[in-house]
């Protein structure tokens, strides 16, 4: 659900072949879908194996902020959800490196890319979660920025993703819906749980807007994506959406946005105050508050399940090799 | 160490209004069993399905895009196909 502007710009991609090149082109501005097994250019495979797996590592890196608090949910009905919620994220991961598996990436590489820490995922991960209201707050913000980045994603040109999206998105919807409910009652709570829910959007709201990547003019690689309809609005279209679609959010339930900047244009758009993109580069580049912390439980888990997999892949060796010896006899 | 590979399986899926089993994904298991167990998991967390199959990816024989013209052009000019080459008299009601 963690989709974010994080590629490099791919220079001095070959065109391997300029009528092939321009056939692809010519179907991509038809908005014709490009399959699995059709010619595509290797910069735009590239793109998206990229892109389309550090969008899985966000999904399944998601899951640890939040898995943080189930043993701890308030109640029953709380719990129940957030594991639900929980289990959708790594669906997510799946379904998406199961999209980048269809360009010729095997899950394993993907897998240990990420495990290597070579491969990015979402930033916002890498801040911690302090109380239950972050947990609201993921929900209401986090997965609302995301969402924002994903619809668009849904008419992506790959086909494959396209379909991925279609199914996170439809299962999104009640992530934001869970986030903002438990906003909603912290702030009709004591004063104590108002300031609570206050003080994690406090804490989050920056850190959400940097979600949509670098400002337009400093993102360089967003001209090919654009053309070959990957992308379809810019970083800050995007941000510009959310932001209009969260501050009434949060008036209704009685926060401020710590922006003291923040004030609403002609056009009624709510425009931000400056955003830290220092700290931005420097969650990206692996000195956030979590960044190790998040990358060494995944490294644990990983090697924590390697028996699992051993076992299960021996057991089907051994079925396998029994069947052909019963065929034989 | 590299992590080693697993198989990779295709999940199809028969939803409840009695339509045939239809692609939803892929996802990789180690055996047919634990393809069933995992697809359950990971296709089916609202209710989509009554019924699951699940395909080794290796067994299934794709066209090539290539042949597309080959394969899927003839149809085109034969109109005669459709029901709506043929005119009825408004009269005669439908058919």
């Amino acid at each position: 659900m963690y989709t974010q502007a994080l590629n490099a710009p791919e220079e001095g991609a070959l065109i391997e072949d300029a009528s092939r090149a321009a056939h692809f082109q010519a179907r991509i501005d038809a908005e014709e879908r490009i399959e699995p097994n059709d010619w595509m250019p290797s910069a735009y495979r590239k793109t998206l194996v990229r892109q389309i797996s550090q969008h899985a590592h966000s999904e399944i890196v998601g899951q640890l902020p939040e898995g943080n608090w189930i043993t701890r949910a308030p109640s029953l009905r709380r719990k129940a959800a957030l594991l639900a919620k929980v289990q959708d994220e790594c669906g997510h991961g799946l379904y998406l490196y199961a999209a980048a598996e269809t360009l010729g990436a095997s899950r394993e590489e993907l897998v240990d890319a990420m495990l290597a820490g070579k491969a990015k995922y979402s930033s916002i991960f890498n801040y911690p979660t302090l109380t239950w209201a972050d947990i609201g707050v993921i929900g209401w913000l986090v997965d609302g920025a995301a969402i924002m980045n994903q619809i668009p994603l849904c008419r992506c040109s790959y086909g494959p993703y396209a379909r991925a999206m279609i199914r996170v998105c439809k299962e999104e919807s009640f992530h934001q819906r869970q986030g903002y409910e438990i906003m909603l009652t912290l702030s009709r709570g004591t004063a104590e749980q108002k300031e609570m829910a206050q003080d994690a959007l406090n804490r989050w709201w920056w850190p959400v807007l940097m979600m949509f990547g670098p400002p337009d003019g400093a993102s360089q690689h967003s001209d090919t994506s654009t053309k070959w309809k990957i992308k379809r609005f810019s970083n800050d279209e995007l941000r510009q959406k959310f932001i209009d679609a969260t501050v009434p959010q949060a008036q209704y339930l009685g926060l401020t946005v710590p922006d003291p900047a923040m004030k609403q244009d002609a056009d009624g758009h709510w425009i931000h105050g400056p955003i830290d993109w220092n700290e931005f580069k420097q969650v990206l580049s692996g000195n956030g508050p979590c960044n190790r912390d998040r990358l060494a439980a995944r490294r644990k888990a990983h090697a924590d399940g390697a028996w699992v997999r051993e076992a299960a892949a021996a057991f089907a060796a051994k079925r396998k090799s029994r069947r052909l010896a019963q065929a034989a006899e | 160490m590299a992590t080693p590979n697993t198989p990779l399986w295709e999940v199809f899926i028969r939803s409840r209004n009695g339509l045939a089993h239809k692609h939803c994904g892929s996802l990789h298991a180690p055996d047919a069993t634990l393809a069933l167990q995992a697809a359950r998991d990971v296709y089916t967390r609202r209710g989509e399905g009554l019924s699951i199959w699940v395909v080794p990816s290796s067994a299934i024989t794709a066209s090539d895009p290539a042949d597309k013209g080959m394969l899927f052009e003839p149809a085109e000019s034969k109109i005669y196909r459709h029901p709506t080459f043929y005119e009825v008299p408004d009269e005669v009601g439908h058919m």
